[in-house]
């Protein structure tokens, strides 16, 4: 779209904000048991105020409530959705971002209040604004517009029994993940692993006596002085001649951080990367693993093992002794 | 799931709920969506997900607000009341997916006896799912 396009795009999307969809609109069911309990099986959910009528007359309840979270569930239009939706205003207004190629359509957030519990024979009547759309936005999904509906829940007696501000992004889907997706069956993405430990001439070495379950130190065969990582030079007397001892596995936290945010798929968090100096006197970057991030002082004595993490690697872990 | 419901002085701030954890598949991803009444084609016709650049039928938002939901009954016991979920969706569930839920406690309101546990859903192949806060009325001692 050129700029001109946009503008005009925007305002005719800009003038949906504010509009009702139209009178409150009774749910196509009463709230009932046969669809509580349909829910509560596939949600492994076995609240037994929910499905045991025994249980739910003694509980606190007074009888069966529907989950709360059903609440939306009740004024769904169900199976037309995916046929021949009805068209009401917010049906138009999705049309309209379609005919701009903004077709990827997806749920971000819900923000909902339960004003009470509802029970089997409940009437629920939904009465829905258009309250806001967004400027347009770069997702990680497309380029798109955030467009939030405001919906007020009442029951047969015209009492509010809950709200809801539902915002979904309508986008242009990535063009080039297309043919990815179109090539077929390539299966669920595969679980992720940690990142490969980086294995080049002067270190390949290190990383192969790790996957033995071994911790070497190099050491200079002239000097005697121990260096790690691993290089091709000793730092004190420049001899290119090493061979390598094999650490205890035992120090002290000189300093640790804690990652928090980003997550990387593939590492388990709480996850703490601390600086060990080992016995021997070299230090090493390695997790510290099987304790809560607050019990960890600098200064802890700790105790490694080379364990193997995933399916391709082996690490020094540390303990707190 | 707890049938003992806690009571609003048995929770403190900073209490960490047990993790919940989901396995993912196409049955429930669809049969929930079809529970949920959400018949939108991408939570249960591939070659429709695949159109919009995912590799299969994705959770719909109400199932993961239902689990939020779950997650804090299932520990809070079946006369607690759920008050109010704000749930934000990041990286989608899918299919072979294996979702850890984790909360922890982050307010108490004494005048309502409504505690706030601030929820995550972290999935094992592309992380963060979901990330809210739900809020629930618990019993005052008797």
């Amino acid at each position: 779209m050129t700029p001109e396009e946009t503008k005009a795009f925007e305002a005719k999307i800009q003038a949906y904000v504010g509009r009702e969809l139209g009178a409150p609109k009774r749910g196509k069911d009463d709230v009932n048991k046969a669809m509580i309990r349909h829910w509560a099986e596939v949600m492994g959910d076995e609240n037994p105020v929910y499905t045991d009528e025994t249980f739910a007359a003694k509980s606190s309840k007074g009888g069966l409530i529907a989950p709360p979270t059903m609440l939306q569930i009740w004024s769904m239009e169900g199976y037309p959705m995916c046929q021949t939706p009805a068209m009401d205003l917010q049906r138009e207004l999705h049309n309209v971002f379609d005919a701009h190629g903004f077709s990827g359509v997806l749920g971000t957030n819900t923000n909902t209040e339960y004003v009470r519990d509802l029970r089997p024979d409940d009437q629920v009547f939904a009465h829905t604004v258009i309250d806001k759309i967004s400027e347009q936005k770069a997702t990680s999904r497309g380029v798109g517009y955030f467009i939030e509906t405001l919906t007020k829940f009442t029951d047969q007696n015209g009492e509010e029994i809950g709200r809801q501000v539902f915002r979904v992004l309508k986008f242009i889907p990535k063009a080039g993940e297309e043919p990815a997706a179109a090539s077929g069956d390539a299966g669920a993405p595969a679980v992720p692993t940690r990142l490969a430990s980086p294995r080049g001439h002067d270190n390949a070495w290190w990383w192969e006596a790790v996957d033995q379950g071994k911790l070497p130190i190099q050491r200079c065969k002239r000097c005697k002085t121990l260096r790690h990582p691993p290089r091709p030079m000793c730092g004190e007397c420049q001899s290119t001649e090493w061979d390598s001892i094999e650490s205890k596995l035992e120090g002290e936290i000189l300093s640790f951080t804690q990652m928090h945010y980003p997550k990387f798929p593939g590492y388990p968090y709480p996850l703490i990367c601390a600086v060990i100096k080992l016995g021997e006197g070299t230090n090493l970057v390695a997790n510290l693993v099987g304790c809560e991030p607050e019990a960890i002082k600098i200064g802890m004595k700790v105790k490694g093992k080379v364990e193997q993490v995933d399916a391709k690697t082996w690490l020094p872990q540390f303990y707190l002794a | 799931m707890n049938l003992n419901t806690l009571k609003y002085s048995q929770v403190a701030i900073g209490d960490k709920l047990p993790e919940l954890k989901i396995d993912i598949t196409s049955g429930l991803i669809i049969g929930a969506a079809i529970a949920s009444r959400d018949f939108t084609p991408v939570h249960h016709d591939k070659k429709v997900a695949q159109a919009t650049g995912l590799p299969d039928v994705f959770m719909n938002i109400l199932t993961s607000n239902g689990f939020m939901g779950r997650f804090i009954t299932d520990w809070a016991g079946p006369d607690c009341t759920l008050k109010g979920i704000d749930i934000k969706l990041g990286a989608p569930n899918l299919p072979g997916f294996v979702m850890a839920v984790t909360g922890e406690v982050k307010a108490k309101d004494d005048a309502s006896g409504v505690v706030s546990v601030a929820v995550e859903g972290v999935n094992n192949v592309w992380g963060t799912h979901m990330t809210g806060t739900v809020r629930v009325a618990l019993p005052k001692e008797a």
